[in-house]
């Protein structure tokens, strides 16, 4: 994939400022395919329309850019999470970086981190896909390219929409313009707004009046789906009476250069529509002894069940990052609406991991289920953290919510922060918790019956989890165990 | 089988067995019988490898090899086994995912294939049957909810499936009620061989009346102060366990 499929346009002087900017609207409409070079380190006006304008968008895209930015100035970097990090200069950050050369990364697996891998290994990923995630330059075109081909025909005969954000700016304003920031406004916190300002690139998913998705849509099928980069903006529509199950992410590790990740991701469900949305992440976690230079992701993930009949499924595997702050959420507008969510979050050795849900109970006949799997091992700090509100016209809305937190050692952490919000008389609420340990004891029966403490582990940990990987597609069920087994190696003993 | 030489253990500096010695040979049944707090549950642990327990001196053999230097899993590999008294509860892991784990390590370990979840369904419900232990079991976790008899049951259900050379088993009888005492003992006679050894540590000479020690050992203030046979046992269901305590003293 020498084409990283990024249309970029010539910059000149004039334009790098925000008046030359708005006032040479396309003037240079010529593209090219040359790699681009990265912007220097800062956040500006300016940077903000270098960016808009390497991506050809439209004025009002670079106004809505240009407010966000202006809404962030004015904002805080929000303290309330358990989570602990060095504060982040926002000025040394670069905004956009095209991708890398593929010169610059190994030129073979022989050159690649032994230690990575080792966990390909263990998780079964072919060779080809190894030397993807790896990022070694894979001339010859691998088979996704044409699978990803197969694919496309197929969605494009049942009308389904799938395609970068940028394609979607270019080829579908409209709906862009309709849909985007009308979940997650770019008022709504601080790295939303971050992300609203400088959103690199990211998915599109439009499925049409009573389409059923013919597949599962995950972007590792997308073409371009690599360097999607630090500001990631994926949204989804599902218009009336249809169906999509989106699957996010991966369980490799995947090597990436930026520690700050501000992903934002918005859901809008129309009449009797249901979206699922599924996702896997093991990005980096950090030095497994000091904790250093693994990836924050901090996202915002917000659904609207917006007519009524419709739901919104979220299904999380949160195993990577030094940091995950992330609340996917639904709001139950319409009515007989219903949201879930199923996590399994997992931090081992100076992961921190602070993560839930908001569920917004506005319709009648709404219902929420939460199920959160937090397991922390060696020094890692777990927090679940939920919002349940029922709102005053939300009659006999219900709500159950249920959060396990699982120990291995001690010296690691599970916090809960349940807050519950009720408004309407008629609501119904259910709320249980557990928190449990891995035990001395419970190993030992396992060793005594001749099964590896190794194995033990994974064995609790999967059964601790098997409600939440239930509810993921088989093949990424499968993976999702494996991915914890290596993720807790010598967690134990 | 099992060769035990002046065993001497410790728990948190606290000596518990004084100088045990015990020879078991293939075929055999014995028996160890002693009061509560006489160091029976630790000579146990100790055959199984826990680890808060430590060997200040004497030696293990089992199987002609040094048992003290390896690890429960080793140990369990090579086919000691040991019925709890208390066994613990794994919520979440249902007990036909548990044993298939441990049946195909052990296998694994023999360096026989592993067996698929088709095989082992059919395999396993053979076991129930002898143990009548209704199938649903298999669907619940390891001994989660489990009453007191089913955990008993379930620990001789795995002795069956798992198929050792050494079992020993901790207070298996007690609170059993009688019919599960004979479903127990059933299941103990079901496993003796001519090369298998048991090992049947208790308190009351109950259990004993359905099975056939060529044993029976006293176990008292961790050491073994009387042995001998079948009879041994039924005196002190008379005359108490005060009664060895005397004469051991004068």
């Amino acid at each position: 994939m020498a084409d990283n499929g990024l249309k970029t346009e010539v910059i000149s002087d004039e334009m790098l400022t925000i008046e030359g900017r708005l006032s040479q609207e396309y003037k240079y409409g010529f593209v090219t395919d040359i790699d681009q070079e990265t912007i220097p380190p800062g956040l500006s006006e300016e940077v903000i329309g270098i960016i808009s304008s390497k991506k050809t968008e439209p004025k009002w895209l670079l106004d809505w850019r240009l407010k966000a930015y202006r809404q962030w100035l004015k904002m805080e970097e929000p303290e309330w999470s358990m989570v602990d990090y060095d504060p982040i200069d926002y000025q040394k950050i670069s905004y956009y970086a095209a991708p890398k050369s593929k010169e610059d990364g190994p030129n073979s697996l022989d050159e690649v981190d032994p230690e990575l891998l080792k966990t390909y290994e263990k998780l079964g990923i072919p060779l080809e896909e190894q030397k993807m995630l790896a990022g070694v330059a894979v001339d010859a075109v691998f088979d996704s390219v044409s699978v990803a081909t197969t694919f496309k025909e197929e969605l494009e005969k049942a009308g389904v929409i799938f395609c970068s954000f940028s394609e979607a700016v270019v080829n579908h304003p409209d709906l862009i313009r309709k849909y985007l920031g009308s979940v997650v406004p770019y008022t709504d916190n601080f790295f939303a707004s971050l992300n609203s300002a400088v959103f690199s690139d990211g998915s599109f998913v439009y499925v049409p009046k009573g389409v059923r998705c013919p597949m599962e849509l995950s972007t590792y099928f997308r073409i371009n789906a690599a360097n999607t980069g630090q500001f990631e903006r994926t949204l989804i529509v599902a218009d009336e009476g249809s169906y999509v199950s989106y699957l996010e992410g991966c369980t490799a590790p995947m090597r990436d250069e930026n520690q700050l990740h501000a992903a934002v991701v918005e859901l809008v469900a129309h009449k009797d529509a249901t979206i699922k949305y599924s996702t896997v992440q093991n990005w980096y976690p950090g030095d497994p002894n000091t904790g250093k230079g693994g990836i924050y992701n901090f996202v915002t993930k917000r659904g609207s069940c917006l007519e009524k009949n419709s739901k919104i499924s979220w299904t999380q595997v949160e195993t990577g990052s030094a940091i995950t702050w992330k609340y996917p959420s639904v709001i139950l507008k319409g009515d007989n609406t219903v949201g879930e969510f199923y996590s399994v979050a997992l931090t081992n050795n100076f992961q921190q991991a602070d993560t839930g849900t908001k569920m917004i109970h506005m319709g009648k006949n709404t219902s929420s289920t939460i199920v959160s799997k937090g397991i922390s091992a060696g020094k890692g700090q777990n927090t679940y953290r939920g919002a349940v509100t029922i709102q005053k016209k939300a009659d006999n809305a219900r709500n159950y919510s249920q959060c396990d937190s699982l120990l291995i050692g001690n010296k690691c952490g599970a916090h809960t922060f349940p807050y519950i919000d009720v408004r309407n008389p008629s609501a119904q609420m259910e709320h249980e918790a557990s928190t449990s340990a891995i035990g001395e004891d419970q190993i030992y029966y396992c060793n005594q019956r001749g099964i590896s403490t190794e194995d033990a582990v994974s064995m609790i940990v999967n059964g601790f989890c098997k409600e939440v990987f239930k509810e993921l597609p088989m093949e990424f069920a499968v993976e999702a165990q494996k991915l914890l087994e290596v993720s807790l190696e010598g967690s134990v003993g | 089988m099992l060769d035990i030489k002046n065993l001497h253990v410790n728990v948190e500096e606290k000596p518990i067995l004084n100088g045990i010695d015990l020879t078991v040979n293939a075929g055999e049944l014995h028996a160890i019988m002693g009061p509560n707090g006489s160091g029976k549950s630790t000579l146990a642990h100790v055959i199984a490898g826990r680890e808060i327990y430590e060997v200040t001196n004497g030696e293990i053999i089992y199987d002609g090899k040094d048992l003290l230097e390896m690890n429960p899993e080793e140990r369990a590999l090579k086919g000691v086994f040991m019925s709890y008294q208390y066994p613990a509860v794994i919520p979440g892991v249902n007990l036909a995912y548990f044993m298939k784990a441990a049946v195909n390590a052990i296998r694994k370990h023999r360096g026989e294939p592993e067996m698929d979840a088709v095989d082992f369904l059919s395999f396993i419900k053979e076991k129930l049957a002898e143990v009548e232990m209704d199938e649903a079991y298999l669907k619940r976790a390891v001994n989660d909810g489990f009453s007191g008899g089913e955990k008993k049951r379930n620990e001789i259900l795995q002795m069956l499936t798992l198929d050792p050379s050494l079992a020993v088993l901790d207070e298996t009888d007690s609170g059993l009620d009688i019919d599960a005492v004979r479903i127990v003992a059933d299941g103990v006679n079901k496993f003796r061989r001519e090369d298998r050894a048991v090992v049947v540590i208790t308190h009351y000479q109950r259990i004993l009346q359905y099975m056939d020690p060529d044993m029976v050992h006293v176990l008292m203030d961790g050491r073994i102060i009387r042995s001998g046979g079948k009879n041994l046992a039924h005196e002190l269901e008379e005359k108490g366990y005060s009664w060895l305590r005397e004469e051991t003293a004068s």
